[in-house]
């Protein structure tokens, strides 16, 4: 459903990108709990009038890719990063962010530099369960959340920033290997875990990125759009 | 750390959670979203939620009852029973189900876990497996058959073997349980749950036995459970999900206490 022409109202409007992943229903309701005007986008035409995207998503990145490219989304996404706008990628979300995934080969939207890897030393895999999301750096995604909090994970890969991108590191979480949970880099962050499934944390979580859309809309401001120096 | 999850089961019938012994007698034991709210907020890990309507009536998941519980319980929510395609597990995941687990489909068309972990990642396909001792106790080496539709149909087929083969089709989760100790309080077949861990690489769910806290510490210590799953003695609060916790943390096993609030 498109939105354009709607007065605006003080409510922050957050499209969920919908091409045909898992389960929508508890990141609709989590958002919505969240203070979220929360819609559904099926296509592009939905990302008018948002102040934020969320790409969920589980499973493999191959046929993700396609069926977002078959909805016409994933130039439309990259459009939305390259204008400096709120998004947040969840699971595969911010798998899809980084060049490629080593799981089935595929190329993804090359947003971020680096590659989505088989986490290693796993004592098993996949990697189910809560676990704790260890702070690497300050952001306001984590604002009112203890250090180290649990969150639940489902993954059996992860994003590996690329050399010299670790600047983009917010959290990780130790399954065998150390991996990186969470990602940030101006407007645009990342998490591996589900926040929507993640009890009282997860929520605030999900309300601190609402309210971080929420201040990028009521200032819109181009050069918040940090491109640092990266490799790749 | 990873956390070893505590998961109450609820088995529900015709849209009410009921809990039976052996899976006969059942008795009415609430509303599912009200329940799945009320361990949520207690500190539940996962919530494993069986439509046991569904298998042996042919029924399919009732997918309303999954959406409502799903929007009352911010934690994960696995949902088995009569899932028999592809398109059956993509509405119930759009319910909101966050893992589809498979039992008697899986036995029937081992090529259905196969296309569904392809189509939706291993990391949602659970496979279920019900498992009863060849012999008595004093025959260890008899090992188990799994059995279906609630333990009614044996299938020949070795739960060790077919756990493993399960995992090769592209579960990502087994769920295990011992139909000789289900509802029966003796404790889990932490035997049965040491062969199964100690031959496949994903995360097992021990379920059928417990009575007690000090059960669930047997079924990780000893069976090397990933994840203990119990739904009697939560649902009629003779042990709450964080006296269960309490034991597990004295005995070492690393759990999550859930933060106070809505969860």
């Amino acid at each position: 459903m498109t939105r354009s022409g709607v007065i605006r109202s003080g409510v922050t409007r957050v499209a969920v990108v919908d091409y045909g992943a898992g389960n929508l229903v508890s990141i609709e309701q989590a958002l919505t709990a969240a203070g979220a005007d929360v819609v559904m986008a099926r296509g592009p035409q939905a990302f008018s009038g948002a102040d934020a995207l969320v790409v969920p998503g589980v499973g493999a990145a191959a046929p993700a890719m396609s069926r977002l490219r078959r909805r016409g989304l994933d130039e439309p996404i990259r459009a939305w990063i390259a204008d400096g706008r709120p998004l947040l990628g969840i699971c595969l979300g911010l798998q899809l962010l980084f060049e490629g995934s080593d799981e089935d080969g595929a190329d993804t939207l090359g947003v971020l530099p680096g590659r989505t890897i088989r986490l290693e030393d796993a004592p098993r895999l996949p990697h189910i369960g809560w676990n704790q999301v260890e702070r690497r750096r300050a952001h306001p995604l984590f604002e009112g959340i203890d250090d180290a909090a649990d969150f639940y994970f489902v993954h059996s890969y992860a994003a590996a920033p690329g050399p010299g991108a670790d600047a983009l590191t917010l959290a990780e979480t130790t399954h065998g290997a150390r991996f990186v949970s969470a990602i940030a880099r101006g407007p645009l962050a990342g998490v591996q875990f589900h926040p929507e499934r993640s009890g009282r944390d997860g929520l605030r979580l999900l309300a601190n990125f609402v309210g971080l859309a929420a201040a990028g809309a009521a200032a819109p401001a181009p050069g918040a759009m940090l491109r640092p120096a990266m490799a790749g | 750390m990873l956390r070893v999850r505590v998961i109450p089961c609820l088995d529900v019938a015709r849209g009410r959670v009921v809990k039976g012994t052996r899976f006969v007698d059942l008795t009415d034991e609430g509303d599912p979203p009200e329940l799945a709210e009320r361990y949520a907020a207690e500190g539940a890990d996962e919530i494993v939620f069986l439509d046991i309507d569904a298998a042996p009536d042919g029924r399919g998941t009732l997918l309303e009852v999954v959406e409502r519980t799903a929007r009352r319980a911010f934690v994960p929510l696995t949902v088995g029973g009569g899932v028999r395609s592809v398109t059956e597990m993509r509405d119930v995941l759009r319910a909101g189900a966050d893992k589809v687990s498979f039992n008697t489909a899986a036995v029937r068309d081992p090529a259905l876990v196969r296309r569904c972990a392809r189509r939706f990642g291993s990391q949602a396909v659970v496979v279920a497996i019900d498992a009863r001792r060849r012999a008595g106790p004093d025959d260890p080496g008899a090992g188990w058959e799994v059995v279906v539709k609630g333990g009614r149909e044996a299938t020949g087929l070795d739960a060790l073997a077919w756990a493993e083969r399960a995992v090769a089709a592209g579960a990502g989760e087994l769920l295990v349980t011992s139909i000789d100790r289900d509802g029966t309080g003796a404790g889990f077949d932490t035997q049965l749950l040491r062969a199964i861990t100690d031959r496949v690489p994903v995360p097992v769910i021990a379920s059928g036995g417990a009575s007690g806290p000090d059960d669930f510490v047997a079924a990780v210590r000893d069976g090397g459970a990933s994840a203990v799953l119990a739904a009697s003695i939560f649902h009629r609060r003779r042990h709450s999900i964080a006296a269960v916790k309490a034991a597990m943390a004295v005995a070492g096993i690393p759990v999550r206490f859930a933060t106070a609030g809505v969860a």
